[in-house]
């Protein structure tokens, strides 16, 4: 066990070193293999009509003037061990783990990350915890009465959310619940200063988000039910007398869940890495939003962090979700 | 204080039964089963009479599809169940101990299910949850009908793990059915079918998917527990090697009927069904010296939407243009007595019969 746990920590290390590789190789290496000179590059953090002294400055202070692998190497090494940044009349150490600071703003990265986390998280929790429950209730539903009225309308809902676009059902929630009849709040409050609050105005986001993702859980369940409802240890549960609520929930639902663990944890790894368009819909200033803005300024630093968080959730998640699969199936081992 | 039997009539009273009098404790009458599918109506037990007293094994038998396992899933109740039990035509009447089922509510059926009747299923692996100890499992089958906790339950379970013969019981209690071989699983699935003391076992071709080795195991382990718990026992097989070995009577069943019935010497001494000459025909015999081929039944089995007309068996059947007229063709044939407790439906006249069986099909076996 333990050296399944270090082998998996080995290889997510190995992981997201080759995703800061690929991201930074994106967004620097491209550019100069494309034709851009430092200079160039070194242009776009500056205001207009730069004398060639400020281009000089900024190529050394962002480490422009270095071979891109250098640079590489400077950024793994902030992180591990931190890094002391020439700021042209200051220097400024930033500890590990240090993301380095961002081009445009000159506000250290590994901070804002931690300041928004919370938000996401809260964004994406709250929406897990509501799609499980309304896709698993309508998917169990559905597939106890194939066909039926509620099996149509849920089935309908599903289809309907997973083809409506985060921006109308998100704008449509926020005009009519937060505009029309104001019953949420607009600003996010953190959790640790009014829970209520911080539920009330997260509520909408969590709805829109939620009809999104529960639509797909919902079908998942319906047809892992539907399926499992016919197995032959289904049989020998109604055939010892159980009840048929308890066949279902016990011996049913057990076996069509732990499929869905599986992808529970792999969408909730992904969105703890920004729910980009959820953030934005709901001027949430989440990990998502931070991505957004930092593209848009072509600021590396910020995307090469916020892209190693993202990775960093999916690679954990996705070990959560081996050791719940081992945990949930006896069939399954772990070695 | 009258004691009181598990299904309500009071010990010694005579059970109730069926209007004219019958006593016996499993008493299936005219049964029918059917569902609606898109292609028709399939009827896939269409008009079923048995019975069965406590203490005696009957076989059902017959080839894919002639009804064996719809008829011992209607006997517990199982195809009213789940999304498609709204579908399910069931008409006839099944009595046991005194009980009608079809008529009867279906929670008082389910209070019957494992504690009065119990089911062993072919494959014991899919038919046990892959997520829950054997143990667990034998729990949950006492607990639904015994009001105890679950240290008193286990203590059960492991009992009967141990009364059918699994080594170390109180250890392999807490293994789940993949850790347990084939045969072992077969094991703990009829201990959780006894772990009640039913007084009907149905056991649907619990051989199958065994090796031959301990095919007989198994057979023997039902034989020791009927005599012990004194249960009525249904079997259901195609294998007449099985029947043999372990049946009071036998019941062969072609298209959703049955077309013979008798005691297991009657029906392999005396047979006096062509289908049944058949299966006899088809099935190897180790103490015969032979190295003539097996003698398949031609053809394939009845469609159960469009049931030939007449004797279901007429397009398979070697003797069908003997009788005059064109009586196997139109008439359906009903069981009739053929000898003390053996039922024929064939349209043969008994000369006829007893003439094939003793000269064509008797020296071939």
């Amino acid at each position: 066990m333990i050296s399944y746990i270090l082998r998996r920590t080995l290889a997510a290390v190995i992981l997201l070193l080759v995703v800061t590789a690929v991201t930074f190789a994106i967004f620097f290496l491209l550019p100069r293999l494309a034709g851009q000179t430092a200079d160039q590059l070194a242009q776009q953090y500056i205001g207009k009509s730069p004398t060639q002294a400020d281009i000089e400055a900024v190529k050394q202070n962002l480490g422009l003037d270095q071979p891109v692998y250098v640079q590489y190497w400077d950024f793994i090494k902030g992180i591990v061990s931190g890094a002391t940044y020439d700021l042209g009349p200051t220097t400024a150490h930033c500890s590990a783990p240090c993301f380095g600071y961002s081009f445009k703003t000159h506000v250290e990265v590994w901070p804002q990350l931690t300041d928004r986390l919370p938000v996401t998280v809260s964004l994406a929790a709250g929406a897990a915890v509501l799609w499980l429950v309304g896709g698993v209730t309508a998917g169990v539903i559905s597939a106890l009465k194939p066909r039926s009225f509620a099996d149509r309308t849920f089935m309908g809902i599903a289809l309907a959310g997973v083809s409506l676009p985060m921006f109308f059902t998100g704008q449509l929630a926020l005009f009519l619940f937060t505009f029309q009849w104001p019953i949420f709040g607009r600003e996010y409050v953190p959790f640790t200063e009014n829970p209520s609050q911080w539920a009330n105005t997260l509520f909408p986001a969590w709805c829109s988000l939620a009809l999104l993702y529960s639509a797909i859980y919902a079908r998942l369940t319906r047809s892992g039910m539907l399926e499992t409802m016919n197995e032959d240890f289904i049989r020998s549960a109604r055939a010892k007398g159980l009840r048929e609520r308890k066949v279902v929930v016990r011996h049913g639902l057990r076996a069509a869940l732990t499929p869905i663990i599986t992808v529970f944890g792999m969408d909730l790894g992904l969105l703890l890495g920004g729910a980009v368009i959820t953030e934005t819909v709901f001027s949430l200033h989440g990990i998502g939003e931070y991505a957004v803005q930092s593209i848009r300024d072509n600021d590396l630093p910020p995307i090469l962090g916020v892209t190693l968080l993202a990775a960093f959730f999916v690679v954990l998640a996705n070990f959560l979700v081996d050791l719940l699969y081992a945990a949930a199936d006896p069939r399954v081992r772990i070695s | 204080m009258t004691e009181l039997s598990k299904t309500g009539a009071a010990v010694g009273e005579p059970v109730k039964g069926p209007s004219d009098g019958s006593t016996a404790f499993l008493d299936v009458r005219d049964l029918k089963v059917h569902f609606p599918t898109d292609d028709g109506l399939v009827k896939s037990v269409d008009g079923l009479s048995f019975s069965l007293e406590k203490g005696k094994t009957l076989c059902i038998v017959g080839e894919s599809g002639s009804g064996k396992s719809v008829t011992s899933l209607a006997v517990m109740g199982l195809h009213r169940l789940g999304a498609r039990g709204k579908n399910v035509r069931m008409s006839g009447e099944i009595w046991l101990g005194g009980k009608e089922l079809i008529s009867a509510e279906p929670d008082e059926v389910r209070r019957l299910r494992g504690r009065e009747m119990a089911m062993i299923f072919q494959d014991p692996l899919s038919a046990m949850h892959p997520y829950y100890t054997i143990g667990s499992q034998i729990v949950e089958a006492y607990r639904v009908h015994h009001d105890v906790n679950k240290k008193t339950a286990r203590k059960r379970a492991i009992e009967m793990l141990d009364r059918v013969g699994i080594p170390e019981p109180g250890k392999r209690v807490d293994n789940y059915p993949h850790e347990f071989s084939g045969g072992m699983r077969q094991r703990a699935m009829i201990a959780m079918a006894l772990v009640n003391n039913p007084e009907l076992l149905i056991a649907d071709e619990p051989t199958t998917a065994l090796d031959v080795t301990v095919q007989a195991q198994i057979l023997d382990l039902i034989r020791d527990l009927q005599k012990e718990f004194g249960s009525a026992v249904v079997l259901i097989t195609h294998d007449l090697g099985v029947v043999a070995e372990i049946a009071d009577d036998v019941l062969v069943m072609y298209g959703g009927r049955c077309v013979e019935r008798g005691s297991v010497d009657d029906v392999f001494e005396r047979p006096q069904h062509p289908y049944t000459w058949g299966l006899l025909g088809s099935m190897p015999r180790i103490d015969r010296e032979t190295s003539e081929r097996l003698i398949p039944v031609k053809g394939q089995p009845p469609s159960l939407i469009n049931v030939p007309s007449g004797c279901a068996f007429h397009p398979r059947c070697p003797y069908a243009d003997i009788p005059k007229g064109d009586v196997t063709r139109t008439v359906r044939p009903e069981l009739q007595p053929v000898g003390s407790g053996h039922f024929s439906a064939c349209h043969l006249s008994a000369e006829d019969r007893t003439r094939i069986w003793t000269e064509e099909i008797a020296p071939k076996l």
